[in-house]
C-alpha cells in the first residue's frame, strides 16, 4: 500500500478508494492496527474491531458525491451512546452500562456509512481539563507522553493527533474539544449551542454541552461537522436551521476585521503562547485583515459563572446514577439511603463528587439567588459583550489555552489551577457561540499551541473560511501526525 | 367543632391530563398495563435522554387554566424539582416553579341559598407524574408506566372555611375538568388527587395560624374525613395551649386519622432551577383566543341555562351541570319527551341510583336515551302509571328490551276506559258497605283504602287518577 493515509484528507482518501489505490477495508484495518499498536496512549476505552471490519467488507468503492463520509473510520468520545455497546463516560458507575439506544450523532454517522472504530477515553462525565480524571486512567499526549493531552475529550484528541482514526467527535462544555485540540496540535470545532443534537450524549451541563468534531485538517473538520449538524426532534434545543453545508462552501474570503480582546492576554498567559498567537495575527494582517482591539468587560467573571452553572446543572443531571435502574450498585446495602449513598460514593470519582457537591450547594435554598441566579445574570452580560464586539468585527481571535500541555499529575492536587486551563474557552460556552481551535505553532519545548477563532451565533462558515485561510498559509501545521 | 377558631383550608389538586402519550416522550399513558411496558429511554431516565414537550398536554393545560378563569403567562418556564426516590428515574421531576403556566383564577361555589362565593386559584402549572413503587415482604419494585404522564397542579388560595366547603370546591373543580375533557377524573385510578393545607386561627385574627399539609386524599369522603379529623386535632391542641407544628401529615383511610410524615426541618430542599433541556414555553395570544372559542359550556353556565330553559330548581340543575354526559343525556331525553320536570325526576332518582349502585358513568348505562324516552312517553300519555313504569324500568335494565315490548308482552297498559273502571269501582263499593258507611260519616281518608282495592282488583293497571275521580263521584 503506497497511498499515504495519514497525510490525506477525506476527499483525497475517497478519490484513492475510487481509484482502487486502497479499499475501505484496508483503510479501517490500517487505523485499527495503529490504534492497537499505540494502546499505551490509552486513547480508546473500547475498540470495535470486528464490527467495524464487517461493516466495510465488500463496501462499494464507487462513492457518490453525497457519500463523502461513507467508509471513513471515526472514533467517538465514550459519552455518545451506541445501542448495544458499552458507553461508560469513563466512570466506574457506568463501567458496565450497555446503551439501549443510539445517540443522534452516532445514528447520523452510521446512516451515512461512517465506520465507528472505537470509543475514546475522556475525563469522567467530561469533568476535567487533562483526561486524568478517568476510571480507565489518563490518556497520554503523543507529543510528550509524560504530559496530558488536555480534556475532557483527551482520548479523541489523541486518536486524531496520533493517527489512530481519521476524525473523532468529542463534546465541549467549557473547552473540552478545543483545549485538547490545542494540546495535541489538531483542529476542533465547538459549534453554536443547538447546532448539533445532544440526544444520547451523556449530559454534564445541559445548557453548555455541545458535541463537536476533531480532525487534522479543515476539510475533514467541515465534513465531520456537516455529517452531524442540524435539527433533531429529540433535542428541543436544536436550531431549526437546515444542516450545515460547510465543506462545499469553503472558499477564499475577502479580508475582514478580526477582534482581539487584548486585555485577556495580559494575565497568566504563557509567553510562548502569546508570541505564537501574535505571529498568527501578523499573517492575517499581511493578507489585509484588520486586527481590532475589542473589549469583553465581563469575560473575567466567566470562570466563576461557569463553575456555578455547570456544577449546578451537573448535580441534577447526575442524580439519575442512583444504583436503582442501571449502572453500578453497591453491595453494601442495608436500606434505601445506603443504596443511594454507597452506590454513588463508590461509583463516582473524586472530581465528579467535588462538582456534585459544589453544584448541590449553589442550588440550595438560601444560596440559589446569591450563586446560581447571579451566575445566570453574568452569563447574559457575557453574551451581550460578545454581541457588542461582533458589531465591529467578523470574528474574534484568542489563544485556546494559557499554556501548552502540562505534566501528568502536575495540577491534580490543585483543582483551582486546573480550572484556569479553561479561562479562554469558557466564555464561548456561556455565550452559546461557535469557536474553533486550530494549530498555530509550537513552544520552546516543541509542544503544540492552539488558536481560537470565535464567531457569531450560527456563523460557523466564517470560522471555517478563516481557518481554511490559515491552513493554506501554514500547511506545515496541519495534517501533522504526532507519532509515526 | 369549636366556635373559637376559624378554619382555613387551601387545596392542591393534581389532575392527570387526558393525552394519548406522555408529557415528554411518545410512550402511551394507558392505565393498568403490565408494569414497565409503557417505557422508553426518556421516561426511565436513561443517560443522554432528553425531554420533548407534548403539545397536546399544553393544550389541555391551557384549557384548564381558562376554565378556571386564570391569567395565562405568555412565557412560562419548566423547572427541575430535585429529590431522590426510586419512582423518580431522573432524580428530578420536571415541573414549573417561579414562572407557572397560569395564575390568578377562581372557581365560584354556591351555598344552599344560592349565594355565590369565589375561591381563588393561585396558580396552575404543568408537571410530569412519577412512577410507582410496589412493595412486597422481601423487596420493592418500581413500575415506571406512570412516569412522565402529564399533570396539571391546581393550587387554590386559602379561601375555604370548612371541610364541607373544601369538598364542594373539589367537586366543582372535578366537574369543570370533566366538562372540558382534560382529565378522566377517575379518582380510583388516581388521575385526580388532592393534598390539603389546613390551619386554624381565632375568629377576628388577621394572621393565619401554622398550617399542616395533609397528603394523599383520593376521594371526596377521605378529604372531608381527614379535614374534620385535622380540625378537631388542631382545636384540641390549641385549646390545651399547645403549638401547631408545620408538618406534612398522611391520611390513613383505614383508621380515619392523620399521621405525621415529616416535620418542617425534615422537608426536602428541592433545589429548583430552570430546566435547561427545554426552552421556555411561549403561549401566543391567538392560541389563547382560539382555545377560548373552542371551550364547551362550563358547569356554571350550564346550570344557569338548565334553570332558565327547563325550569329546574337550583339543586337539580347543580347535580346535572356537574356531569357533562349526564346533562347531555338529560337534554336529549327532554328533547324527545318534552317534560323537563318528569325527565329530571327520573334522571336524578332512578337513573342516578343505578349509576351509583353499579359505580358506572352514564356512558356505561344500559338504557339508551331513545329507549328511556319511550318509557317516559308512556308515563306521560298515561299509558302506564309510575309504579308500572318503575318495574318496566328494572326489566329494561336487566333484559335490555324496549319499554313498549315489555308493556305489551306483560299486558301492563293502563286501563283508561271509564266504563271498565266504573264496573270495578261499583263492585268494590258493593262488597265494602261498612267502609262506605264510615266514609259517608266523614272518615274521608278511607277513600285511599278503597282506591287500593280497586287497583288491586285491576292488577295495578287502572289509571289511579280516573279511579279517584269515579270513586269520589260515586261516594258523594
Amino acid at each position: 500500500m503506497s497511498f499515504d493515509i495519514l497525510n490525506s484528507n477525506i476527499p483525497t482518501i475517497n478519490s484513492a478508494i475510487k481509484d482502487k489505490k486502497i479499499s475501505h477495508r484496508e483503510l479501517v484495518d490500517f487505523y485499527i492496527k495503529r490504534a492497537k499498536k499505540y494502546s499505551k496512549l490509552n486513547s480508546y476505552i473500547n475498540i470495535m474491531e470486528q464490527e467495524a471490519l464487517e461493516k466495510v467488507t465488500n463496501m462499494d468503492p464507487d462513492l457518490s458525491a453525497n457519500e463523502i463520509i461513507k467508509g471513513i473510520p471515526v472514533s467517538l468520545k465514550d459519552i455518545f451512546l451506541m445501542k448495544g455497546h458499552k458507553t461508560t463516560c469513563a466512570s466506574k458507575i457506568l463501567s458496565d452500562h450497555v446503551a439501549t439506544y443510539d445517540s443522534t450523532v452516532a445514528s447520523r454517522l452510521q446512516n451515512k456509512g461512517a465506520v465507528v472504530i472505537g470509543k475514546n477515553n475522556m475525563d469522567e462525565f467530561a469533568m476535567g481539563s487533562s483526561n486524568e480524571h478517568s476510571f480507565y486512567g489518563p490518556a497520554l499526549n503523543p507529543w510528550d507522553e509524560s504530559r496530558v493531552p488536555g480534556g475532557s475529550s483527551g482520548g479523541s484528541a489523541v486518536s486524531v493527533s496520533a493517527g489512530l482514526c481519521q476524525i473523532s467527535y468529542g463534546t465541549d462544555t467549557g473547552g473540552s474539544v478545543r483545549l485538547p485540540a490545542s494540546y495535541t496540535g489538531i483542529c476542533s470545532l465547538k459549534p453554536t449551542y443547538g447546532r448539533v443534537s445532544r440526544y444520547g450524549v451523556i449530559a454534564f451541563a445541559s445548557s453548555l454541552d455541545q458535541p463537536g468534531p476533531m480532525a487534522r485538517n479543515i476539510e475533514d473538520l467541515a465534513i465531520a461537522f456537516d455529517a452531524v449538524s442540524g435539527h433533531d426532534p429529540n433535542d428541543s434545543n436544536t436550531s431549526s436551521l437546515p444542516p450545515s453545508n460547510i465543506y462545499k462552501g469553503l472558499k477564499n474570503i475577502e479580508p475582514c476585521t478580526l477582534g482581539v480582546p487584548y486585555e485577556l492576554l495580559s494575565d497568566g498567559i504563557d509567553k510562548d503562547v502569546v508570541k505564537c498567537f501574535e505571529s498568527s495575527l501578523e499573517i492575517f494582517k499581511k493578507a489585509g485583515y484588520v486586527i481590532k482591539d475589542i473589549k469583553l468587560p465581563h469575560a473575567k467573571h466567566s470562570l466563576d459563572a461557569y463553575y456555578i452553572i455547570s456544577t449546578g446543572e451537573a448535580s441534577s443531571n447526575l442524580a439519575r446514577y442512583d444504583g436503582i435502574r442501571y449502572g453500578y450498585r453497591t453491595s453494601n446495602i442495608s436500606g434505601l439511603k445506603d443504596l443511594y449513598e454507597n452506590s454513588r460514593s463508590e461509583g463516582f470519582g473524586t472530581e465528579v463528587k467535588r462538582r456534585i457537591a459544589l453544584g448541590t450547594f449553589v442550588l440550595s435554598a438560601g444560596y440559589y439567588d446569591a450563586y446560581f441566579v447571579k451566575a445566570a445574570k453574568v452569563r447574559r452580560l457575557i453574551r451581550q459583550d460578545f454581541d457588542n464586539a461582533f458589531s465591529s468585527c467578523s470574528a474574534i481571535l484568542l489563544p485556546t489555552a494559557p499554556t501548552t500541555a502540562f505534566k501528568i499529575g502536575e495540577k491534580l492536587a490543585d483543582p483551582m489551577t486546573m480550572y484556569l486551563s479553561d479561562v479562554l474557552t469558557v466564555p464561548v460556552n456561556l455565550a452559546a457561540i461557535p469557536a474553533m481551535s486550530i494549530p498555530c505553532g509550537f513552544d520552546s519545548k516543541s509542544l503544540p499551541i492552539g488558536m481560537q477563532i470565535i464567531g457569531k451565533h450560527f456563523d460557523e462558515m466564517t470560522l471555517f473560511n478563516l481557518a481554511y485561510f490559515m491552513q493554506r498559509q501554514r500547511p506545515e501545521l496541519f495534517n501533522r501526525v504526532s507519532v509515526k | 367543632m369549636s366556635n373559637t377558631y376559624e378554619i382555613i383550608i387551601g387545596l392542591e389538586v393534581h389532575a392527570q391530563l387526558l393525552t394519548k402519550s406522555k408529557m415528554f416522550c411518545a410512550c402511551s399513558t394507558e392505565f393498568g398495563l403490565t408494569p414497565n411496558s409503557n417505557i422508553c429511554p426518556v421516561c426511565t431516565g436513561q443517560p443522554g435522554a432528553l425531554p420533548v414537550l407534548n403539545s397536546g398536554a399544553v393544550d389541555h393545560a391551557i384549557r384548564t387554566a381558562l376554565a378556571l378563569n386564570c391569567k395565562i403567562n405568555e412565557t412560562s418556564v419548566f423547572a427541575r424539582k430535585n429529590y431522590f426516590y426510586p419512582d423518580l428515574p431522573k432524580g428530578y421531576q420536571i415541573s414549573q416553579h417561579e414562572e407557572p403556566l397560569a395564575v390568578k383564577g377562581y372557581i365560584e361555589l354556591y351555598d344552599k341559598q344560592g349565594v355565590p362565593k369565589k375561591i381563588g386559584i393561585t396558580r396552575v402549572h404543568m408537571e410530569e407524574d412519577a412512577g410507582k413503587n410496589i412493595h412486597s415482604d422481601k423487596c420493592s419494585f418500581v413500575d415506571l408506566n406512570r412516569s412522565g404522564v402529564p399533570l396539571v397542579e391546581i393550587v387554590s388560595e386559602p379561601d375555604m372555611r370548612s371541610p364541607q366547603e373544601a369538598v364542594s370546591y373539589f367537586k366543582k373543580l372535578r366537574a369543570i375538568l370533566d366538562c372540558i375533557g382534560v382529565c378522566a377524573c377517575n379518582m380510583e385510578e388516581g388521575n385526580l388527587r388532592c393534598d390539603a393545607n389546613v390551619s386554624l386561627r381565632k375568629f377576628g385574627a388577621d394572621k393565619f395560624g401554622t398550617k399542616v399539609e395533609i397528603k394523599n386524599l383520593n376521594s371526596f369522603r377521605f378529604l372531608e374525613k381527614a379535614l374534620s379529623y385535622e380540625v378537631e386535632r388542631q382545636t384540641q391542641m390549641l385549646d390545651s395551649g399547645e403549638k401547631i407544628e408545620q408538618e406534612t401529615r398522611l391520611f390513613d383511610a383505614v383508621s380515619g386519622i392523620t399521621k405525621s410524615m415529616r416535620k418542617k426541618e425534615e422537608a426536602n430542599d428541592y433545589r429548583y432551577f430552570p430546566e435547561p433541556d427545554l426552552t421556555p414555553l411561549v403561549i401566543k395570544k391567538d392560541k389563547i383566543k382560539s382555545t377560548e372559542q373552542n371551550m364547551p359550556e362550563l358547569p356554571d353556565a350550564k346550570k344557569k341555562r338548565l334553570m332558565s330553559s327547563y325550569g329546574l330548581n337550583e339543586y337539580d340543575a347543580d347535580v346535572l351541570s356537574s356531569d357533562v354526559l349526564l346533562a347531555s343525556y338529560y337534554e336529549k331525553l327532554v328533547s324527545i319527551v318534552k317534560e323537563p320536570k318528569l325527565c329530571s325526576n327520573w334522571v336524578q332518582t332512578d337513573i342516578m341510583r343505578v349509576l351509583n349502585e353499579q359505580k358506572i358513568s352514564i356512558q356505561a348505562f344500559k338504557i339508551k336515551v331513545e329507549n328511556m324516552a319511550e318509557l317516559l312517553l308512556l308515563v306521560n300519555k298515561g299509558s302506564i302509571n309510575q309504579n308500572t313504569a318503575k318495574s318496566v324500568f328494572s326489566e329494561m335494565l336487566s333484559g335490555g328490551r324496549s319499554a313498549k315490548d315489555i308493556v305489551s308482552e306483560k299486558g301492563l297498559l293502563q286501563i283508561q276506559d271509564q266504563s271498565q273502571i266504573e264496573a270495578i269501582v261499583d263492585e268494590v263499593i258493593a262488597s265494602n258497605t261498612a267502609q262506605v258507611e264510615q266514609y259517608k260519616q266523614g272518615k274521608t281518608n278511607i277513600a285511599g283504602y278503597l282506591v287500593g282495592l280497586v287497583m288491586k282488583q285491576s292488577k295495578g293497571k287502572a289509571n289511579p287518577v280516573i279511579v279517584n275521580e269515579i270513586l269520589k263521584k260515586k261516594l258523594s
